[in-house]
C-alpha cells in the first residue's frame, strides 16, 4: 500500500499496462518530450521510446481517429486528450467510429482504445476551456465513459479500461490530478459499471462523481455537524450507469440530490433523477434536487465564475432544502 | 526553439526594403517596447495572482506583431489565437482595458468575460482571441466571405501559430479561400514551437509557407524579427488580397524567448537553446540597429523606457481599481434574444 496523487496512479498505471501488454501504447499532444500538459506521461518516452510514446501533431480528429484504426487491428492504444474541450474536434470519430464499428459490420471487430482526458471548470480558463461534456459520450450506446475521483479508483480503472475490448473514455479532472489517497500493491482491475457508496448515511443521498464526488464529501461533513446524515454514492461509471445502487441508496434514505459540474438542463443529473423516481418512487420523500452549473457560457472574471460553479456551499444549501421538504 | 529550424527562406518575401522615416521606425521600436513591458507586467501580475487561467506572451514576437499591424489598414479585420495581447496594443486599444481584460475586470476589453485568451474589441476589429487552436480559421475565411459577399475593401487577418498549420480546419480554410478568392492574409507566427514540440517534429513540411502550395495559393516566409521586413511582406499580401481578392499565405520566424504559457518553465530547453534565445532578443537587436542608424539615441531611448514604464504601471493601476463584473450580470450574455424558458437559476436554485 503506498500513498500517491491521482496523478502518479494513473502514471504508475500505464507504465504497468505497457510493459505488461507490447500492444498497449500512448499517444497525444505533448506526452513525449513535453511530458504532457499535466505530467501524467512524465518519463515514458524515456522509458519506452518514441514508438510507444507517440507525440502527435496537434490534430484532435486525425490522431483520435488514427488511434481507432489501430485498435481496428489489434493494438491497445491510451490517447491523452489534453482537456476533454478538444475532444469535441474529435467528436466525430469517437462517435460516429469508434463507437460504432463493432456494431455496424454485425461484431466482425471491436475497437479496444482508451481515450484520457481531464475536465475541470473552475480554473478561469474561460468559456471553451471549462467545459464538462463527458455527458456527449455518456449519451452514445457502444461507448464507455470511466470517471474514477480517487488514486486508487483511478488506477483500478485504467487498468480495466485497457484491458477491455470496447472504447472506452477516461474522464480525469485537472483539480484531482495532486489529491492523494492509499493506493494498494496488486491492485486488480475494477469492474467497469459499479458505483460505489462512499460514505454511508441514513438522511439523505447525494449522487455525485469525478471531482463532485468531492465536494459532495466536503457538504456532508458540514452537514454532519447540523446532524443531517449523508449517504455519497459516486458513480465511477457513466456508461454503464449502475441504477441499483443509486436506487438501493435512495430506498434508504427516502430523497436525493444530486451534484454536477455541468449544466443542469438534459444533463448527467437528469438522468440519475429519472432512474431514482422509476426506481424509488414509492421511497421518496421529497422530489429530486440537482446541483449544477448555471447555464451560461462560463465567463473568466473570477467572481462570476465562483457564482455560476456548483459548490460545497451550494451543495449544503440544497441538501438542507430537501431534507427540510421530507417534512421528517 | 533549437537551432534546427532554418532561418533561411527557400523563397523570401518579394520585397526591397523599403526605407521608413526615422519617426516611423522609433514609433516601432516604442510600439515593440510596449508589448515587451506589457507582458512582463503580465507575467508579474500572474505570480500575484491577479490574473489567472491560461496566459500566454507575444515575448519574442513584438517585432513580428508590430510588422503585421503597421501592414492593416484600420478598416481591415483581424483574427487571432490566444496570444494575442499584443496584438491588441497594436490595434490601437488602451493599455488599459487590455490589463484590465487579464485582471477580469469589467473595464476589459471583453468585460472580464474572455481572460487573456479571449479579447475583442469592435472598434479595432479585433475580431477575437480564440482560445481553441485553429478555431479563428474558419471564422476568419467566413469575415472574408462576407467581405467579398457585401463588395467591399476591407481585408481579414487571420494569425496562428505554427503547430496550428496541423489542424483540419487549417487545411479546409486554406481551401476555400483559394477556390472562392476570398481577400483574406493567413499569417503562420512560427515561433519553433507548439508547447514543447518542434516544428520539424510535428509537419511533415516544416517550411510551413509551402503548404499554401497544395491550394495554388501565394505565400511567403520573413524574419519575423525584424518590424519592417515583416511590414512590407505583410502589405504586399495585404493590399494583393485588397486589390485582386487572393488569399495568402505569410510565415514569419521568430523566437519564443519564454515558456508556452506564463507557467511553463521549458525544461525540454538545453542550455544552449536558452543561450541562443538571448541572443536572438528581437528588441534588443532593433534598439542597437536603430542606435547604430543614428536614429535612436541613449537619450531618447531613455525617454521611452520612462514613458513606456508610466503607461503600463498606469494600465495596472487602472484594472487593479477597476470593478469586477457585477454577479447579477451573469445571465447578460447567454441569448442576444431574450427567450423565454431561459434558465437563470444559480446552482443552489431549485428548478421550482
Ligand atoms: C484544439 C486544441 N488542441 C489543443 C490545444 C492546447 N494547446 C494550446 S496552445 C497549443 C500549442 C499551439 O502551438 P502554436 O500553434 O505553434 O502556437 P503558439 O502557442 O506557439 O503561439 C496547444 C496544443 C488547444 N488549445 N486546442
Ligand atoms: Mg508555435
Amino acid at each position: 500500500m503506498a500513498t500517491m496523487t491521482y496523478r502518479q496512479a494513473l502514471r504508475d498505471t500505464l507504465r504497468d499496462e505497457m510493459l505488461r501488454d507490447e500492444n498497449v501504447f500512448v499517444m497525444g499532444e505533448e506526452i513525449g518530450v513535453f511530458e504532457g500538459s499535466y505530467k501524467i506521461t512524465e518519463g515514458l518516452l524515456t522509458e519506452f521510446g518514441p514508438r510507444r510514446v507517440r507525440d502527435t501533431p496537434i490534430a484532435e480528429e486525425g490522431f483520435v481517429g488514427a488511434a481507432i484504426g489501430a485498435a481496428m487491428l489489434g493494438l491497445r492504444p491510451v490517447v491523452e486528450i489534453m482537456t476533454i474541450n478538444f475532444s469535441l474536434l474529435a467528436l466525430d470519430q469517437i462517435v460516429n467510429h469508434a463507437a460504432k464499428i463493432y456494431g455496424m459490420f454485425g461484431g466482425q471487430c471491436n475497437v479496444p482504445m482508451v481515450i484520457r482526458t481531464p475536465g475541470g471548470g473552475g480554473q478561469q480558463l474561460g468559456a471553451t476551456h471549462s467545459q464538462n461534456v463527458e455527458l456527449f459520450y455518456s449519451f452514445i450506446p457502444g461507448l464507455k465513459v470511466l470517471a474514477p475521483s480517487t488514486p486508487a479508483e483511478a488506477s483500478a480503472m485504467l487498468r480495466a479500461a485497457i484491458r477491455d475490448d470496447d472504447p472506452v473514455l477516461f474522464l480525469e479532472n485537472l483539480a484531482l490530478y495532486n489529491t492523494r489517497g492509499e493506493v494498494p500493491d496488486d491492485l486488480e482491475p475494477a469492474e467497469i459499471g459499479r458505483a460505489a457508496v462512499t460514505r454511508p448515511g441514513t438522511d439523505v443521498t447525494i449522487v455525485a462523481y469525478s471531482r463532485m464526488a468531492h465536494v459532495a464529501a466536503e457538504a456532508a461533513e458540514k452537514l454532519a455537524t447540523d446532524g443531517i446524515s449523508a449517504e455519497i454514492v459516486d458513480l465511477r461509471s457513466l456508461r454503464p450507469l449502475d441504477r441499483e445502487t443509486v436506487v438501493e441508496s435512495v430506498r434508504r434514505t427516502g430523497c436525493a440530490v444530486v451534484a454536477e459540474d455541468d449544466w443542469l438542463t438534459y444533463g448527467i443529473g437528469a438522468e440519475i433523477a429519472a432512474t431514482i423516481q422509476e426506481g424509488a418512487f414509492d421511497w421518496l420523500d421529497a422530489p429530486v434536487r440537482r446541483v449544477a452549473m448555471a447555464e451560461v457560457p462560463l465567463p473568466y472574471s473570477k467572481p462570476l465564475e465562483l457564482a455560476a460553479l456548483p459548490s460545497a456551499e451550494s451543495l449544503v444549501t440544497a441538501v438542507r432544502d430537501t431534507v427540510r421538504a421530507t417534512g421528517r | 526553439m533549437g537551432d534546427t529550424r532554418t532561418r533561411t527562406p527557400a523563397r523570401r518575401a518579394r520585397t526591397r526594403k523599403a526605407r521608413p522615416e526615422p519617426e516611423t521606425l522609433v514609433a516601432y521600436y516604442r510600439q515593440m517596447l510596449l508589448i515587451r513591458r506589457f507582458e512582463e507586467r503580465a507575467a508579474r501580475a500572474y505570480t500575484e495572482a491577479k490574473i489567472g487561467g491560461y496566459c500566454h506572451l507575444n515575448l519574442g514576437e513584438e517585432a513580428t506583431v508590430t510588422g503585421l499591424m503597421a501592414a492593416l489598414e484600420p478598416r481591415d479585420y483581424l483574427f487571432t489565437n490566444y496570444r494575442e495581447h499584443g496584438y491588441a496594443l497594436a490595434r490601437g486599444i488602451d493599455a488599459r482595458r487590455v490589463m484590465a481584460e487579464l485582471y477580469g475586470r469589467s473595464t476589459g476589453v471583453s468585460k472580464g468575460w474572455g481572460g487573456s485568451m479571449h479579447m475583442f474589441d469592435l472598434e479595432a476589429r479585433l475580431l477575437g482571441g480564440y482560445g481553441i487552436v485553429g478555431g479563428q480559421l474558419p471564422l476568419a475565411t467566413g469575415a472574408a466571405l462576407a467581405v467579398s459577399y457585401k463588395g467591399g475593401d476591407e481585408v481579414v487577418m487571420c494569425q496562428m501559430g505554427d503547430g496550428t498549420t496541423n489542424i483540419g480546419a487549417f487545411h479546409e480554410s486554406l481551401n476555400m479561400a483559394a477556390l472562392w478568392d476570398l481577400p483574406i492574409v493567413f499569417v503562420v507566427v512560427n515561433n519553433g514551437l507548439g508547447m514543447g514540440t518542434t516544428v520539424e517534429a510535428s509537419s511533415a513540411e516544416p517550411e510551413l509557407y509551402r503548404r499554401a502550395s497544395a491550394y495554388r495559393m501565394e505565400s511567403a516566409r520573413v524574419d519575423g524579427t525584424d518590424a519592417v521586413a515583416v511590414r512590407e511582406a505583410a502589405r504586399e499580401a495585404v493590399e494583393r488580397a485588397r486589390s485582386e481578392s487572393k488569399p495568402f499565405l505569410l510565415e514569419t520566424t521568430s523566437p519564443r524567448l519564454r515558456g508556452h504559457s506564463v507557467v511553463d518553465p521549458a525544461r525540454y530547453r538545453t542550455a544552449e537553446d536558452k543561450e541562443a534565445l538571448k541572443a536572438a532578443d528581437p528588441l534588443a537587436h532593433f534598439a542597437l540597429e536603430l542606435e547604430e542608424a543614428g536614429v535612436l539615441d541613449a537619450e531618447t531611448r531613455e525617454k521611452l523606457d520612462a514613458e513606456v514604464k508610466a503607461e503600463v504601471d498606469d494600465a495596472a493601476a487602472f484594472a487593479d481599481d477597476s470593478p469586477y463584473p457585477d454577479v447579477s450580470t451573469l445571465f447578460d450574455y447567454t441569448y442576444a434574444t431574450p427567450v423565454r424558458g431561459e434558465s437563470r437559476r444559480l446552482p443552489a436554485d431549485p428548478v421550482f
